[in-house]
C-alpha cells in the first residue's frame, strides 16, 4: 500500500512538474500555476508518507495556499497573456545542461559509487507528527540559520515596502 | 457483531473510519439543505416576511424542491467561459469544505474506547485544518477566472485578496489556544477543556475568540464581508456565469465552509462535544451518552449557524478599504500581542 501511493505521489510530482514548464496543450499561465499546485499537493503527499505530517501540513498551507494563491492574484491582475514559442536561446542551453549535468552526477555519486547505506545507521526520524522535536531543533541546534533567515525575509519586506512607496520623502 | 471482533485491527479501523466517513457525507449536505430554510425563513422573520412555507409542514420539504429545481433546469455553458476551469471550479469549492471535516472529533466514543468519534486523529490535526480551508479560496477564483467576465473577475480577485489576509489572522488568533493546551491534537484540545464549565477556552482566550469568529466571516464570505459576491456592485460575484447544478455546487460549497467554521468555532472554543455538568465531559463509556454527546456537538454547532445567518441580516457590508484594514492593521498586530501577553502571563505563573 505505502509502495503503491509513494509510487503513485511521485508519478505526480514528477508529471505535474513537467507539465508546469512544458504543458504541451496550453501555454496558459493560469495551468502552469494550477499544475506548481499540484506538484506541491503531491510533494506533501510524499511528505506524508514518511510521517513529517507537520511538513505536510506546512507545505500545503504555506506554498499550495497562500504562495501560489498570490502567484495566480499576480497573474491574473496583471493579465498575463498566453506565452508564445519562445525560442532555444544559447545561454540557457548551456546553463539548463550544466545543472541538468550537475544533479545527474550528484545522482551517479550517490547510486553508483558509494554503496547505498542511506540512513541504515540513523536513528528513526524524530519528528514524526509531533511539532516539539521540531522546534527544539529550530531554537537550539539551529538556532543561528533560523534567525538568519528571518533576518532576510525581514529585509526583504521592508524591502517591498520602500518600492512600492509612491513618494520617498 | 461477532464478525467485527474477528476481523484483524486494521480492517477494523478501515470499517469503522468507512462508516464514519459515510454519515459525514451523508450528514453534511443534509445541514446544508436545512441550512438553507434556515437561512430564508430567519431572513423572512427578520424582515417581517413569512418565507417559504408551501412545501411540506412549515416549509420543511422546500430542500427537496430546491434540490430538483437546481438539478433539472438547463445547464447552461456561456459561450465565452475558458470550459476546462469552467467544469472544474465548482468541484474544487466543495471538495476542501468537505475534507476539514476529517479532523474535527464530533463525538466521543459509542462505548469503546479505542474507537474514537473522528475520521482522522492528527497530531497536527489544526494545521492540517488551515492548510485545507487555505486550499477554498482556489475553487472562487477559478469560478472568476473561467467565467472569463468582469463581474466575475472582480469577485475572484477580491475573495483571494480577503482569503489570504484574514488567514494570517486566523492563524495567528488560535496560537495562544495551542499555547495553553500544549498539543496540536483537537482531541487534546477539547479534553482540555472538559474540567468544568470554565475550562472552556472562550473564557480563557475571549481576544483569540473574538479575532477567529471575524476571520471566519470572512473566510466563509458571509455578510458583514461578502465582498467577492456583493449584489449590487458585481451582480453576483465569481457565480455571476453560472446555472443550475454548478450554481448550486458553488452554494453548497459555502455552506459546507460555513458548517466546517462553525463547527471549528465549536470544537476550539466552546469544549466540542462535552458538557460542563451530568459528568457529559468525559468520554461515553455505554452507546446512549456516545449518541448524546454527537447530538450536543450537533447542536451546538446548529447554534452557531443560526447566528451566522443571523449576522447576515443585521449588519451591513464592509467597504473594501474598511475589511483590508480591519484585517491588517487592526487584528494582526492584536493577534500578535495577544500571543506575547500570554506567553508572558504563562511564564509568570509557571
Amino acid at each position: 500500500m505505502q509502495d503503491a501511493l509513494f509510487y503513485l505521489f511521485a508519478a505526480l510530482t514528477v508529471l505535474c512538474g513537467f507539465l508546469v514548464v512544458a504543458n504541451p496543450f496550453s501555454r496558459n499561465p493560469v495551468t502552469s500555476a494550477m499544475f506548481l499546485a499540484l506538484t506541491i499537493v503531491s510533494l506533501a503527499g510524499l511528505f506524508t508518507l514518511l510521517h513529517a505530517y507537520f511538513l505536510a501540513a506546512v507545505q500545503i498551507l504555506v506554498y499550495a495556499g497562500a504562495v501560489m494563491v498570490l502567484f495566480l492574484f499576480v497573474i491574473m491582475l496583471l493579465d498575463v497573456k498566453e506565452e508564445g514559442r519562445r525560442k532555444i536561446k544559447l545561454f540557457g542551453l548551456i546553463t539548463g545542461s550544466a545543472s541538468v549535468a550537475a544533479i545527474f552526477g550528484i545522482f551517479f555519486k550517490i547510486f553508483v559509487l558509494t554503496t547505498p547505506t542511506l540512513g541504515a545507521g540513523l536513528p528513526p526520524p524524530g519528528l514524526e507528527g509531533v511539532t516539539k522535536p521540531l522546534g527544539e531543533a529550530l531554537f537550539t541546534q539551529y538556532f543561528l540559520p533560523f534567525e538568519i533567515l528571518s533576518v532576510l525575509l525581514l529585509v526583504a519586506m521592508v524591502g517591498v515596502i520602500l518600492l512600492s512607496k509612491k513618494d520617498l520623502r | 457483531m461477532d464478525w467485527i471482533n474477528q476481523l484483524n485491527p486494521t480492517a477494523q479501523l478501515v470499517l469503522f473510519s468507512l462508516i464514519k466517513i459515510i454519515c459525514v457525507v451523508v450528514v453534511l449536505p443534509t445541514m446544508f439543505a436545512y441550512a438553507v430554510v434556515a437561512e430564508r425563513r430567519i431572513s423572512a422573520a427578520i424582515q417581517d416576511r413569512i418565507g417559504p412555507n408551501r412545501v411540506g409542514p412549515f416549509g420543511l420539504f422546500q430542500p427537496i424542491a430546491d434540490g430538483l429545481k437546481a438539478l433539472l433546469k438547463e445547464d447552461f455553458t456561456p459561450a465565452h467561459v475558458r470550459k476546462v476551469y469552467y467544469w472544474l471550479a465548482p468541484a474544487i469549492t466543495v471538495i476542501p469544505a468537505l475534507l476539514v471535516v476529517a479532523v474535527i472529533p464530533f463525538g466521543s466514543t459509542l462505548g469503546n474506547p479505542n474507537n474514537k468519534m473522528v475520521i482522522a486523529d492528527l497530531n497536527v490535526g489544526i494545521l492540517y485544518t488551515f492548510g485545507i480551508v487555505s486550499l477554498g479560496v482556489y475553487g472562487i477564483v477559478l469560478a472568476g477566472y473561467a467565467a472569463n467576465s468582469k463581474y466575475s473577475f472582480l469577485g475572484g480577485i477580491r475573495s483571494s485578496a480577503q482569503m489570504i489576509s484574514y488567514e494570517i489572522a486566523m492563524g495567528m488568533s488560535v496560537v495562544p489556544l495551542f499555547m495553553l493546551v500544549g498539543s496540536l491534537n483537537l482531541s487534546d484540545v477539547i479534553s482540555h477543556q472538559s474540567h468544568g464549565p470554565f475550562s472552556w477556552l472562550v473564557f480563557q482566550q475571549p481576544l483569540s475568540f473574538l479575532i477567529f469568529m471575524v476571520a471566519a466571516f470572512a473566510e466563509t464570505n458571509r455578510l458583514p464581508f461578502d465582498l467577492p459576491e456583493s449584489e449590487q456592485e458585481l451582480v453576483g460575484g465569481y457565480n455571476t456565469e453560472y446555472s443550475s447544478m454548478k450554481f448550486a455546487m458553488l452554494f453548497m460549497g459555502e455552506y459546507f465552509n460555513m458548517i466546517a467554521a462553525a463547527a471549528m468555532m465549536v470544537t476550539l472554543f466552546f469544549g466540542g462535544w462535552t458538557l460542563p455538568f451530568f459528568g457529559l465531559d468525559q468520554p461515553a463509556s455505554s452507546l446512549g451518552t456516545g449518541l448524546l454527546h454527537i447530538a450536543i456537538f450537533l447542536g451546538k454547532v446548529v447554534m452557531f449557524i443560526v447566528f451566522i445567518i443571523w449576522v447576515r441580516w443585521m449588519l451591513p457590508r464592509f467597504r473594501y478599504d474598511q475589511l483590508m484594514d480591519l484585517g491588517w492593521r487592526r487584528f494582526v498586530p492584536l493577534a500578535l500581542a495577544n500571543i506575547l501577553v500570554t506567553a508572558a502571563v504563562m511564564w509568570l505563573r509557571a
